[in-house]
Parts: C-alpha cells; sequence; structure tokens
C-alpha cells in the first residue's frame, strides 16, 4: 500500500540506472538528510554528538571503505586501523608544518597517503587470497602501530607520544581544536561522509564497481573478460585505505581532539569489520546500519543499568558489556549472516506486498 | 533466419587462428601432444572427442589461460609466445566456460555489462562523479547490452542475481557477457552441456545467428554428435591430447579411427 | 655507509665472535618456537575441520587457563583441575557445535570467521566475568631452574614445554592420520554438504575437533600462563601464531611445527641482533614481514600443494 511501484514506468536507461529508481525511497532519503543536517545539531546535546554521532559518522566512513575492499572487490582485510592511523598521523604533519593550508584540503591529501600505502600492503593480494590475506593485511596494521609509535618524527618529538589537533578554520568557522563546537564538528563530518557515501555509490554501479564484483566473484573469469587483476585489486586497495585515512584523520580532528597510536589497534580493525559484516557485505546503505549498531550497542549496554535503576561495579558491567556484544554477533550471523542491508531489503519486499500475506 | 553450413550469404576468409604443435603437460601428465589446427575467419569450428582428450585445455591455451610448453599460436599473423588472460580479451577473444562462470553474485545486465569493461574508457575519477562524459559513455553501453538481452530473449531476467537463475538461463547470460565483448573470435566450451532438446535448439539457433549476423569466428567444444554435425563447418578430433582428425563434418564422421575411438565407441 | 656496516655486517661478526651467546638465542628461539606451533596447532585444527579461522582460539587458551587457575584456587588438586578443565573444555565444545556451528552449517567462511571473533569475545567477558581478570600465576609443579646443557644456559620449564609439545604433536599426527576420523576430517573440510551425502556425521567430527583444539589450547595455556602469568594478554599471542600458519599453511600439522621453529628463531635472533638498531620491539610485526616475504616467493606456503586452476 505505501511502497507501491506499480504504475512508476521509467522512460530512459538514466531513469533506470538512478541510485533510487523509485520516488518512495528517495522521499525517505530526503527525510533523512533533512534530519541529519537540521534537526540532529538543533537537539542534540553535547553527549548525545560527542558519544555517539560523531563516532557514528567516523566509522561509517572507516566502513565504507572496508566495503569497498571486502564486499566489493572481496579482498579481506584486517589492517583498517594501521590505514586510519596513517591518515591522522599524516593529517598531523602537514597541518602543523603548512598551518595555512585548508584543512579540508589537508585531509585530502592524508587521504592520499593513506592510499599510497594501501597499495604497497595490497601488493600480497597479487599472490594470495582468502585468509593468508586477511593475516598478511595484519603485517600493515601491527607495523603502522610500531612506526608511528617509534618514529618520533611523526608526533613531532612530542615526549609523550600523542598528538593533538589545531585549531584550524574553515570559511571562518573553528572546526578542530579544542574550540571547536561538537555541532560545527558533526557538521564537517556530515558533509564529508555524505559527499564520499555518494562518491562511493556512484564507483560501485559504474565500470569500477563491476570489476572489483567480478574479482570477487569468481576471479578467473574477471581476468578472461579483460579485467586486469593487478590494476583492479590495488585500485580496491587504493581507494580503500583512502577512505580509512580520511576516517583516521576525522578521528583526530574532528572526534577525540587527540590520540595515541592505541586509539588505531587491533581492536578498530575488527570493529570496522564487524561493522561491515553485520551491515552487509557489498551494501553502502549496510556500512552505515553496521556502524550504527557497532557505536550504538556499547552505548547502550553502558547506560542500560543506570536506566534499569541496577548499580554494578564497574569490571563486572565491564565483563557483561563484552560478552553481550559477542553474544549479538554471533546471533545476527545466525539469524541472517548477510547483514541488515539484507533485513531492510525483505522489508521492502514485504511491504510492497502489505496487507497481502504473499 | 540463419541458414546453417553452406549458406550463401556467409563469407569464410582466411586463417585467423594458427595454432601448431601446441604441447602443455602438467607435472606427468601430457594434456596436449602437437596439435597443430587452424581456423578461419567467419567460421564455426568444432572441437570434440571423449572427456579428457584436452579439449578444455587447447581453449585455454588459446585464451592466454595456460602457458603451452611447446609450439605456436598465431593469432591474426601475430605469433605470441605467452600472453595473460586479459591480453587476449584486448585482442578480441571471448569465451563461455564448461562449468559456467558467471558473477554469482550480481545481476544479469551487471554480468553482460562486464563483457563490456574493455570498450570503457572514462577512469575512476570521471566515474566517482558520476557526470558527462561518465555518464554518457554508461548509458551508450547499457543500450548495446539491451540489445544484447533483447537477441537472446532474456528481458525478464535483467535485474535478477545470477546465481538464482535456472542452468540454461545461466547459460545463455554467459553467452551474452561474451557477446559483449564484440568478439572476433568467440570459445565456448560445451554451450549445450546438460540441457533438453528444446534448450539446446535455443542455443543453436543463438550460435548461428551470432556467426551468422555479426561474422563472429566461432570455436567450439560440444559433445551431442547431432549438434556438431549440424552446425560447424570443420571438425577438430583429439584424443589423448593429439589430433586424430580434421575436416568437415562428413570427412570425419567417416574417419575409421574416429569411429573406432570415439563415435563408435558411443554408439556401441 | 655506517649503517650499511651495522645492519648487513655487524650483527654477523656479532654472532661469530660470540658463539655460545648465538646459541642460546637460538635455542631460547627454537624453545619459543615450539610453544608457537603449540597455539597454531589448534588453529590448524579447526581449519583442517571447517575450513575456517577460528579466531577464538586465542582466547580459548586463556579460558582454558583462567579455569584450571581458578579450579587450583579453590583448592583443587592439581591432578583433579587439569581433568575438570578438559571437560569444561568438552563441553564447552559441544556447546559452540550446538548453538553456533550447526546454525551456520554451508555458510560462507568469512561468516564462520566472524561468528569466531564474536565467540571471542563473548568467552573473554564469560572467563574474566567468572574467575576475574587480575593477573594469576599458575604452577602445575613444571621445575624452572636454569640448566646448563654443553655450556648453554637453558630454562628447564622451556625445555619441559617443548618436549610436552613434542608429545602432544606426535599424538596427534598419529590420531588425524592413522584414524578414520582423520579421513572423515579431511572430507568435512572439503565440503560440508558432500561430506553429510556420505554418512559422515559432521556433528559429532565438530564436536571431537574443537574438543581437541580445547584441550591443545588448555596446554598452550599451561605453557604459557606459567611462563608468563594468566592473564588478557594471553589471548593475544594467537596473533602471534599467524605468521606461523601463513608460513607453515593453515592445513598442515608438520608445517605448523616447522613454522613455529623458523618464526620463534627467526623474531629472537632478529629482535637480539638488529631489534636494537630501530628501537626495539619489533616482535609484534617482524614475525608478519617475515611470512609476507616468504609467501611472496610461495604463495601456497611451505608444506602447501601447488594448486592447478581449471576453469
Amino acid at each position: 500500500m505505501l511502497y507501491r511501484e506499480s504504475g512508476q514506468f521509467k522512460t530512459s536507461y538514466e531513469a533506470d540506472q538512478a541510485i533510487l529508481p523509485i520516488p518512495q525511497d528517495r522521499w525517505f532519503l530526503m527525510a533523512v538528510l533533512l534530519i541529519a543536517y537540521l534537526v540532529i545539531p538543533a537537539v542534540s546535546s553535547e553527549y548525545m554528538l560527542q558519544a555517539v554521532l560523531i563516532p557514528f559518522l567516523v566509522f561509517a566512513m572507516a566502513a565504507i571503505g572496508l566495503n569497498l575492499l571486502l564486499g566489493y572487490a572481496g579482498q579481506l582485510s584486517l589492517g583498517t586501523g594501521g590505514f586510519m592511523a596513517v591518515g591522522a598521523y599524516m593529517t598531523y604533519k602537514m597541518t602543523t608544518a603548512w598551518p595555512d593550508m585548508d584543512i579540508i584540503v589537508v585531509f585530502l591529501l592524508s587521504g592520499l597517503c593513506a592510499a599510497g600505502v594501501g597499495i604497497i600492503f595490497g601488493i600480497p593480494s597479487l599472490r594470495i587470497k582468502g585468509f593468508y590475506l586477511a593475516v598478511a593485511t595484519l603485517a600493515a596494521q601491527f607495523f603502522l602501530s610500531w612506526m608511528f609509535n617509534k618514529v618520533e618524527w611523526f608526533y613531532n618529538y612530542n615526549p609523550s607520544g600523542t598528538i593533538t589537533a589545531p585549531p584550524r578554520t574553515v570559511f571562518g568557522h573553528v572546526v578542530t581544536g579544542p574550540e571547536a563546537t561538537a555541532e560545527t564538528r558533526y557538521m564537517v563530518a556530515l558533509i564529508l561522509v555524505t559527499v564520499f557515501a555518494l562518491i562511493a555509490k556512484n564507483l560501485v554501479r559504474g565500470r569500477v564497481g563491476r570489476s572489483w564484483m567480478a574479482i570477487r566473484d569468481m576471479d578467473i573469469a574477471a581476468e578472461i573478460i579483460g579485467f586486469k587483476p593487478y590494476q583492479t585489486k590495488l585500485l580496491a586497495f587504493a581507494i580503500s585505505s583512502f577512505y580509512c585515512g580520511i576516517a583516521g584523520a576525522m578521528t583526530l580532528f574532528l572526534w577525540l581532539g587527540s590520540v595515541e597510536t592505541e586509539a588505531f589497534a587491533i581492536n578498530i580493525s575488527f570493529q570496522v569489520l564487524f561493522m561491515v559484516i553485520i551491515g552487509g557485505l557489498g551494501s553502502i546503505l549496510g556500512s552505515f546500519l553496521g556502524a550504527a549498531f557497532i557505536t550504538l550497542v556499547p552505548v547502550l549496554l553502558t547506560n542500560a543499568p543506570q536506566l534499569a535503576g541496577l548499580q554494578m561495579a564497574t569490571d563486572l558491567q565491564k565483563h557483561l558489556e563484552v560478552m553481550i556484544f559477542g553474544g549479538l554477533i554471533i546471533f545476527f550471523l545466525i539469524v541472517e549472516p548477510h547483514g541488515f542491508a539484507r533485513l531492510w531489503q525483505i522489508t521492502k519486499e514485504k511491504l510492497r506486498r502489505w496487507p497481502f500475506p504473499y | 533466419m540463419a541458414n546453417g553450413n553452406g549458406g550463401n550469404r556467409r563469407r569464410i576468409g582466411g586463417v585467423i587462428l594458427n595454432v601448431e604443435d601446441v604441447s602443455l603437460s602438467f607435472g606427468g601428465v601430457q594434456a596436449l601432444e602437437q596439435v597443430t589446427f587452424s581456423v578461419r575467419e567467419g567460421e564455426i569450428r568444432a572441437i570434440i572427442g571423449p572427456n579428457g582428450a584436452g579439449k578444455s585445455s587447447m581453449l585455454n591455451c588459446i585464451n592466454g589461460f595456460y602457458h603451452p610448453q611447446g609450439g605456436t599460436i598465431t593469432y591474426k599473423g601475430n605469433k605470441r609466445k605467452q600472453m595473460r588472460p586479459h591480453e587476449a580479451a584486448a585482442q578480441g577473444i571471448a569465451r563461455t566456460f564448461q562449468n559456467i562462470a558467471l558473477f554469482k553474485g550480481m545481476t544479469t545486465l551487471d554480468n553482460i555489462m562486464t563483457g563490456r569493461n574493455l570498450k570503457m574508457r572514462r577512469n575512476f575519477l570521471w566515474q566517482a562523479l558520476y557526470i558527462g562524459p561518465a555518464r554518457r559513455e554508461e548509458m551508450e553501453h547499457r543500450a548495446f547490452v539491451e540489445q544484447i538481452i533483447d537477441f537472446l530473449e532474456i528481458q525478464a531476467i535483467r535485474k535478477q542475481p545470477v546465481g538464482k537463475l535456472p542452468y540454461g538461463l545461466q547459460k545463455r547470460v554467459e553467452l551474452g557477457r561474451a557477446l559483449a565483448a564484440e568478439p572476433d573470435l568467440l570459445l565456448l566450451d560445451e554451450p549445450m552441456a546438460g540441457m533438453n532438446t528444446e534448450e539446446k535448439e535455443d542455443m543453436c539457433r543463438f550460435v548461428l545467428d551470432v556467426n551468422d549476423e555479426f561474422g563472429t569466428t566461432i570455436v567450439l567444444i560440444e559433445h551431442d554428435m547431432g549438434v556438431v554435425m549440424d552446425i560447424s563447418d570443420r571438425v577438430v578430433v583429439l584424443d589423448y591430447g593429439k589430433l586424430l582428425a580434421d575436416g568437415t563434418p562428413d570427412d570425419v564422421r567417416g574417419n575409421k579411427q574416429v569411429i573406432d575411438a570415439y563415435l563408435g565407441a558411443v554408439h556401441d | 655507509m655506517e649503517t650499511l656496516h651495522a645492519v648487513f655486517v655487524a650483527p654477523w661478526l656479532d654472532m661469530w665472535e660470540a658463539p655460545v651467546f648465538f646459541a642460546e638465542v637460538f635455542v631460547s628461539g627454537l624453545l619459543t618456537g615450539v610453544m608457537y606451533s603449540l597455539v597454531a596447532l589448534g588453529f590448524v585444527l579447526i581449519f583442517k575441520a571447517s575450513g575456517t579461522f577460528n579466531f577464538a582460539q586465542g582466547v580459548m587458551v586463556l579460558f582454558a587457563a583462567l579455569t584450571l587457575v581458578g579450579l587450583m584456587e579453590k583448592g583443587v588438586p592439581v591432578w583433579l583441575a587439569l581433568i575438570l578443565t578438559a571437560v569444561v573444555m568438552v563441553v564447552l565444545a559441544i556447546v559452540i557445535e550446538r548453538v553456533m556451528l550447526r546454525p551456520l552449517v554451508n555458510q560462507e567462511h568469512i561468516i564462520l570467521f566472524m561468528a569466531t571473533i564474536g565467540l571471542a569475545f563473548f568467552l573473554e567477558g564469560f572467563g574474566e566475568l567468572i574467575w576475574g581478570s587480575n593477573v594469576k600465576r599458575l604452577d602445575v609443579g613444571i621445575p624452572e631452574e636454569p640448566v646448563m646443557i654443553k655450556g648453554v644456559l637453558l630454562n628447564s620449564f622451556d625445555i619441559w614445554a617443548a618436549a610436552i609439545g613434542a608429545i602432544l604433536v606426535a599424538g596427534l599426527a598419529v590420531f588425524f592420520h592413522k584414524t578414520p576420523i582423520g579421513r572423515a576430517l579431511r572430507a568435512v573440510a572439503d565440503d560440508h554438504q558432500a561430506a553429510l551425502s556420505v554418512g559422515i556425521p559432521l556433528k559429532t567430527i565438530w564436536i571431537i575437533v574443537w574438543s581437541v583444539a580445547g584441550i591443545v589450547a588448555l596446554v598452550a595455556g599451561i605453557m604459557w600462563g606459567g611462563k608468563s602469568g594468566v592473564q588478557f594478554s594471553l589471548s593475544l599471542i594467537a596473533f602471534k601464531a599467524l605468521p606461523v600458519l601463513i608460513l607453515g599453511g593453515f592445513t598442515s600439522v608438520p608445517g605448523a611445527i616447522v613454522g613455529g621453529l623458523i618464526i620463534g628463531v627467526g623474531e629472537k635472533v632478529a629482535e637480539v641482533y638488529w631489534g636494537p638498531l630501530i628501537g626495539g620491539a619489533i616482535e609484534n610485526w617482524f614475525a608478519y614481514v617475515l611470512a609476507l616475504v616468504f609467501l611472496l616467493f610461495r604463495p601456497q606456503g611451505l608444506f602447501g600443494e601447488r594448486i592447478i586452476e581449471r576453469v
């Protein structure tokens, strides 16, 4: 009833190839964007923005990056944290070296640095596949963590080893540093994520996306059809790492304000991997849903006992949190191995026929 | 429609592919032993032989997936030593597979679109923006792919993921993907395996039409003798990696060795 | 020039000039390597049976060690605690099969892999919830005094660990290569559905394999826990075992052992002779890079078979 497409005819290939061919979907997305851009900044508290929404956006960015690599190109990587670290540290180096350069430009440049590093650590993918590759990408994770920890140049010889985001402005607004308000940082993050999500969607619906999916589904046939496997895989690594790099820069400049290498440790790589799989492999929408789930669940778990009026020792609560989190992951994998994106699709199918059962 | 062999409208040209003394082995197993034959432009060439005779290996050599240890392959006048499959594709060789090798997670439309990739020029930066030239290019190729979809009569399954399609349709989509590349040489590895008579007839019609309308040269592996004898211009017979016979369907049918090694065994 | 000398010449000279010290480094590397193999073995077992990578293996080591220590702290004698812990690991295997593996039969490997990561979180929370998260000392009575063998100073604990590891490995090799279960196991690894269709009881095989992996984890937990105390970081030795797996191949028991030895020695020697040059603490990634370089030349690992791809 509500979600019906009968009577909607497409008269050009262009209309048929659009991101959202059905008007109901377009209206829905419009509404979501309106809320994200206008309502949320107006009504959200500082805590809400800082603890929930900004991390959600940061992780959505990283999850899109990993989803391009794993969900579309089929290359399993556990080095996400490492690539994010490259983005954060390079942004820090560049913006302290050239304070006048626009911070957004610096973000993009450090994304490119991360892309370069991604290509280097993507080279083994030319020879190895699957879990072997996953383990190989751990080399990136550990080596990069070690490097940013040991080489003092990266944190400007700061004895504490931390890097702190200096204040920078975009069009007269302070967007980073301690003076920047949570609303401003949220808006910058939101704009970045919107733009890059659109770019990702464009990539995956065109030739590049098809070349990735071809390599993922059957690499031999892809090569026989004329895709160059090396270029295709390395491009996937480069673009994926670019997204992760931007996410890393966002972590430092828009979310935490100051970080150590610990902020990009191996468990970040796993968290992003969870988001991608729970959200749905090969789905940009899924990256958002997964990021929302993984950032929201711990927040809920932390706050749930207070809401229920229970008093718990902190370490007891922490153990319970970890346990429930792990249990939920197994639960969702069993219920729907293809993630939230598939659930969303099924819901739409059901809506299409509603109120009839079939 | 098309008028199989001997049709006057079809023009058979000079040699497009020449295979000379090609030998291939895996460890101790000799898959191909000094096989020699040629394919002329515009003809339908069949390769037959019992299972394990080296037919698929032969196709794999032609499109660069295997590298033969001995012999030469000359394609369009260029002799080549070793090439990667994507280079073969760039030179106009397309193929289908014995065990369907479609991209199962993608829709029919996307699968056939992958066949157009070599014709697409815009790099990923244009695609990221999806405006102007990139969008126009995408639409042009979409229009071409729609023609193939019409030709193969698979309009209804355009937006379905191919992994869920029945076998016969998957074979058809795979043919569509190969055709999308507008190949000069089309290699078909058992395009009719596992099909019922009706589906086989459909597939034969498509093969003949492709050859007739686009003038595509076709090399075909097939077990159904009726099909082979009906649609091919010349037949190569392989057995245990060796060339057993080479000639028109009638020649081969009458060849004593072939009857002993192959046809006889089947019909006894 | 000086840097080049320090990197390429000096370490070799050091080795040449102090052979006893080098021997000590080498042997202690070997002994650590055995311990790596022990952890890697758990991975190999499960990879062979389900084609997936059991990320929870490291946490299983921690969980087993925690359970053992917890029981001993409650005053249970060592032998009984060992048996009880083994029983707990078997029960755990049965629960895992029932709750997690059975609903995920025939799912893609990556899904199973993710589920084992979930399992790792769950077990970590569960273990620490019951037994607490402070560092515990584990002493099951293995001697620890230093011994001299041909002028080389060694810790007898390491030698014991190596010996126990060797016995375990030999036992497993016999178990999986000489018994029908071994064959069924290889069939299951190849294709769940095909194995089921010829009547191999998938459930039983999985329970057996996960139980054995759990007991291997217990042994590894005793060794590592005895060395460095039982605490959360114990689960991180899983990361040490991964390069061993790349080197040896995910499916090869001998590969896990040889790979463990190579990584153990390589890491120790590199840390002692080259580590100081680049700021130390390289043991976190050195093994990975070693394994990676190796992979570029031999993608199928030390003992893997060369794959002929067909279309």
